[in-house]
């Protein structure tokens, strides 16, 4: 038995125990902070993991709560029944406002929950039938096994319950096929959509999550209450959720408990200390919690748990039986055209990048994409991959057109790519960054990843993981975190994500840029091991050593234009190159 | 009776230009701090109410709690930067940083508790509160942001509502729960045609197109100015050609502090505010910013200008519920801008 389970178990024993130890007042207190702590840990995944945030979580309980407020009270309806149906008002009122935001750069979804959160606000306290600024009262307790909830001891097991249950749904997503994806979007969309992500719909799914999981904290809240009244749904009550989750550590599960633990707790006190501190009444509690904030942001600004898990035992990463493998894509007959461009043109404003560029691909040879700074590789890059699409010209791809695709439609032909400048996940192991490459090839969606009913998959991509980290030499390393790597060996990395997708296509965006001559030297010995694997490449590289000994054909480029195109040697020999590189007409001497 | 009513509707619009002129000046100050330094100011809006509560405090004799705010923040910058230059290596620097500090404080303070019990004129109460509100935004950003300048626009915008909160409680602290209004710096009426007019609108609205005029002359015309724009075009450019980003951030918010408490005292004299008001009234600059996507200057001051109008009109019709009017507003403005926005997926920062 390792550390960690028994840590568990010891903590669930104490949880299960406090309800009946503490006195009563301490109960009260202490079922307040599981119930925010459902909240917080929504937020854990749409803030720490995702990178969005939003002030609305309390208006979102809030729906939730009055929902089950009226038709318990109004309509007589058991709670039990009123739970999906206020859960199913929030998800649309979520849907919806995801659907208003989520295109848009990060700060608008919070600004909109912001209004949203003001606004619903006024809602409750003006409309006569939801009892206005006074409320609702004589909401019925729930009862469960034949007994009614009423006493704070007894509801506290139930808090507890779906408080574990969300905790531990929240931790199957993390380890999941989702959960690495929803990882990859918190520096932007870029990679993740290159490994065939639908950032958007990702977003908008955890989004709503999130707020499903404050609609079930609205429910519980309004049936430990048993009234409802608009004040706890408030703005500023939906920004002190924030606050437990980037106080607590918004990027780990549990700092949401520990978040909601502490701003709760402290709360509590500040609201008997302070007013008697400063001789008036008043909510001064905003003030601690405002610098509190502010500190954590700049002294810890992953929260506090992270500073406990540094002390914590790990737990040990259990590889799971591999069952059956991932289906392999069926290969392109090598010497077939597999990537065709042609005319392409990329315009930005007056300023024409590519101009009128064509070259064929054969599958199983690699093609190096050369020329100085600024003549257009990049740009040609972003236009076949799909991440900036081009203003005229054909691009085609195992046969189909792939000129307006998405980078994630691409991505699923059989097209795979590194970053220039590396796009890993730091926090995440070499293994679980390689398995994110092969997130097309798996199918486990939101719910599934949720509930672990995709660990079939999950092994299998585990394996295949672990098969192209032996293929590129990292299989000794695959436990430790990738941000521990030198930069060389997680230019390495990279190729071996992209591997995991089954390319038919390797893409290269500059490999070597930034590495030592050793490390140079290693990635070239790689590249030439896979050259002889069979693996098409497609090379875009500033380094004439490295790319002159590796590639079958070039593609010289110089101002947005194609200059020339032809094997290594004839590459050397061609003049209009020689003048691009060396700026004179030189003789006798080695293109270097 | 209906808003169309040829007695109601001249007032009604006089007053929505009035307190959308205030709007459309945060939602300029609003929109250059983001752009100069991607923080989003939620406390915008406690500026403006530090403005006013302060300028009633004075009024009253009191020294206004503002004092204890700046002289706190000043400590505390003071010893910031002092710590900075000691880590140079330049502890005679940060001596005198100190001491400087603690002179300008002492200074401040005299001269505030002096001046408060003696019932100055008005315009001399309002330079004062000037004094006392503007410093407050670059102290701000040195305590509270420049420590956070490598953070992402999340970040910092968590910051900022966590600086909000903490302002508004302070502001509770410092001036009591009690909503104060500042009296007209221009008394009378004016009698256009049918419309009458009052001379504190016709001031604020003149005041807030002479300060826009003014911003726009600055930015086109002085080095200062220019170099704000070169960094909100691109940060690093700016650093390399010698734009450092703190002196341009501790610009910045030097700037939105003077709009914020100009706002202040201009809005004071129609609208009673109490410490929690700032964060309504800097919404609604900020819808008006969200209009104008949060880059461009004119687009969020007509904007703001609607806000105020949409807000006039709808506090008179619909009283309740003019705030979720108010703030639905951003939805068809966000579905708009999510259709017209073209999504290129990048590196964020």
């Amino acid at each position: 038995m390792n550390g960690r389970l028994v840590l568990s178990v010891v903590a669930a024993a104490v949880a299960l125990a406090l309800p009946l130890v503490l006195p009563l007042f301490q109960v009260t207190l202490l079922v307040n902070i599981l119930i925010f702590a459902v909240v917080a840990v929504g937020l854990v995944l749409l803030t720490g993991i995702v990178g969005l945030t939003s002030f609305g979580q309390a208006a979102f309980m809030g729906v939730s709560a009055y929902t089950t407020a009226l038709l318990t009270t109004q309509a007589g309806w058991n709670p039990w029944l009123a739970l999906p149906a206020g859960l199913a008002l929030t998800g649309l009122v979520a849907w919806l406002l995801g659907l208003l935001t989520l295109r848009m750069q990060g700060h608008y979804l919070p600004l909109a929950t912001i209004a949203w959160g003001m606004s619903l606000y006024y809602v409750f306290g003006n409309t006569p039938a939801l009892g206005g600024f006074t409320g609702l009262t004589n909401i019925p307790p729930l009862a469960a096994f034949g007994m009614n909830l009423t006493s704070p001891r007894a509801f506290a097991y139930l808090a507890l319950l779906a408080l574990g249950l969300t905790a531990l749904g929240a931790q199957f997503l993390l380890s999941s096929r989702t959960g690495r994806a929803m990882r990859a979007l918190r520096s932007g969309p870029l990679v993740a959509e290159a490994f065939g992500v639908n950032a958007f719909r990702l977003r908008v799914q955890v989004f709503v999550l999130a707020a499903l999981m404050a609609g079930l904290a609205g429910w519980l809240y309004a049936h430990s209450q048993r009234f409802v009244n608009p004040t706890p749904f408030s703005l500023q009550a939906g920004i002190e959720y924030l606050f437990m989750a980037v106080v607590g550590g918004s990027g780990y599960v549990w700092g949401a408990l520990l978040g909601s633990g502490l701003i709760t707790g402290l709360r509590e006190w500040l609201r008997g200390v302070l007013p008697e501190l400063l001789g008036a009444q008043g909510n001064f509690e905003v003030i601690v919690f405002g610098v509190l904030v502010i500190l954590t942001l700049q002294f810890a600004r992953r929260g506090l748990w992270p500073l406990l898990e540094r002390v914590l035992p790990q737990a040990p990463l259990r590889l799971l039986p591999e069952r059956n493998r991932l289906p392999a894509r069926q290969k392109p007959v090598p010497g077939t055209p597999l990537l065709t461009v042609e005319h392409a043109v990329k315009q930005f404003g007056g300023l024409r990048a590519v101009n009128d560029v064509s070259f064929e691909l054969r599958a199983g040879e690699i093609l190096g994409l050369i020329g100085p700074n600024g003549a257009g590789k990049s740009t040609l890059f972003n236009l076949v991959t799909g991440v900036n699409p081009a203003t005229s010209g054909r691009v085609t791809f195992m046969g189909r057109d792939i000129t307006r695709l998405t980078a994630g439609q691409i991505h699923r032909l059989g097209l795979s790519r590194t970053f220039q400048h590396v796009h890993l996940l730091p926090e995440l192991s070499l293994l679980e960054n390689a398995m994110m490459g092969g997130y097309a090839r798996g199918r486990a969606g939101l719910l599934a990843s949720l509930l672990h009913l995709e660990r079939r998959e999950e092994a299998a991509l585990q394996h295949e993981a672990l098969r192209q980290l032996e293929r590129v030499g990292l299989e000794e390393q695959a436990h430790i975190l990738a941000g521990n790597l030198p930069l060389g060996q997680q230019r390495v990395l990279e190729v071996a994500r992209a591997l995991v997708a089954d390319p038919a296509l390797l893409l290269l965006d500059e490999p070597a840029a930034g590495l030592r001559y050793g490390e140079k030297g290693e990635l070239a010995a790689l590249l030439r091991r896979l050259r002889d694997e069979g693996v098409t490449v497609l090379l875009v590289e500033h380094d004439m050593d490295l790319v002159m000994g590796l590639v079958d054909r070039l593609v010289v480029m110089n101002y947005g234009e194609k200059l020339a195109e032809g094997t290594p040697s004839e590459i050397r020999a061609h003049p209009a190159v020689r003048e691009a590189y060396l700026g004179a007409d030189v003789s006798g001497e080695e293109v270097a | 009776m209906d808003i169309f009513d040829p007695a109601i509707f001249p007032v009604l619009a006089a007053d929505g230009l009035t307190n959308g002129a205030v709007y459309a000046l945060l939602a300029l100050a609003l929109v250059l701090v983001f752009a100069v330094t991607r923080v989003v100011f939620i406390p915008q809006g406690e500026l403006v109410v530090f403005g006013t509560l302060t300028l009633a405090a004075l009024q009253l004799g009191r020294v206004p709690g503002t004092l204890w705010l700046l002289l706190g923040l000043l400590a505390l910058a003071a010893v910031l930067e002092a710590a900075t230059q000691v880590r140079r290596g330049q502890a005679g620097r940060g001596l005198l940083t100190l001491a400087g500090a603690a002179g300008v404080g002492g200074v401040v303070w005299a001269l505030t508790t002096w001046a408060a019990p003696l019932g100055w004129p008005l315009w001399a109460q309002a330079l004062l509160t000037l004094a006392l509100v503007t410093p407050l935004g670059p102290l701000l950003y040195r305590t509270v942001y420049q420590p956070l300048r490598d953070a992402t626009v999340l970040v910092l915008l968590i910051a900022s509502v966590a600086l909000h909160l903490a302002l508004t409680g302070l502001a509770l602290v410092f001036f009591g729960p009690e909503g104060s209004r500042t009296p007209p710096f221009a008394p009378g009426t004016q009698t256009l045609g049918q419309v009458t007019l009052s001379n504190q609108s016709l001031l604020v609205i003149l005041l807030s197109a002479g300060l826009m005029l003014g911003l726009f002359f600055f930015f086109g015309r002085t080095m200062a100015g220019k170099a704000l724009r070169a960094t909100a075009v691109n940060r690093l450019g700016a650093r390399l050609v010698g734009i450092s980003p703190a002196s341009a951030g501790l610009l910045t918010f030097t700037l939105a502090a003077l709009i914020g408490a100009v706002g202040g005292m201009m809005i004071g004299p129609s609208v009673a505010l109490n410490y929690d008001s700032g964060f309504l009234i800097g919404l609604k600059g900020f819808i008006g910013a969200i209009i104008g996507g949060l880059v461009s200057y004119p687009l969020a001051a007509a904007g703001a200008l609607l806000v105020g109008l949409i807000e006039s009109f709808a506090s008179f019709s619909l009283s309740a519920w003019k705030e979720v009017i108010v703030f639905t507003l951003i939805l068809p403005v966000l579905l708009w801008r999510s259709l017209t926005t073209r999504h290129v997926p990048e590196d964020e920062e």
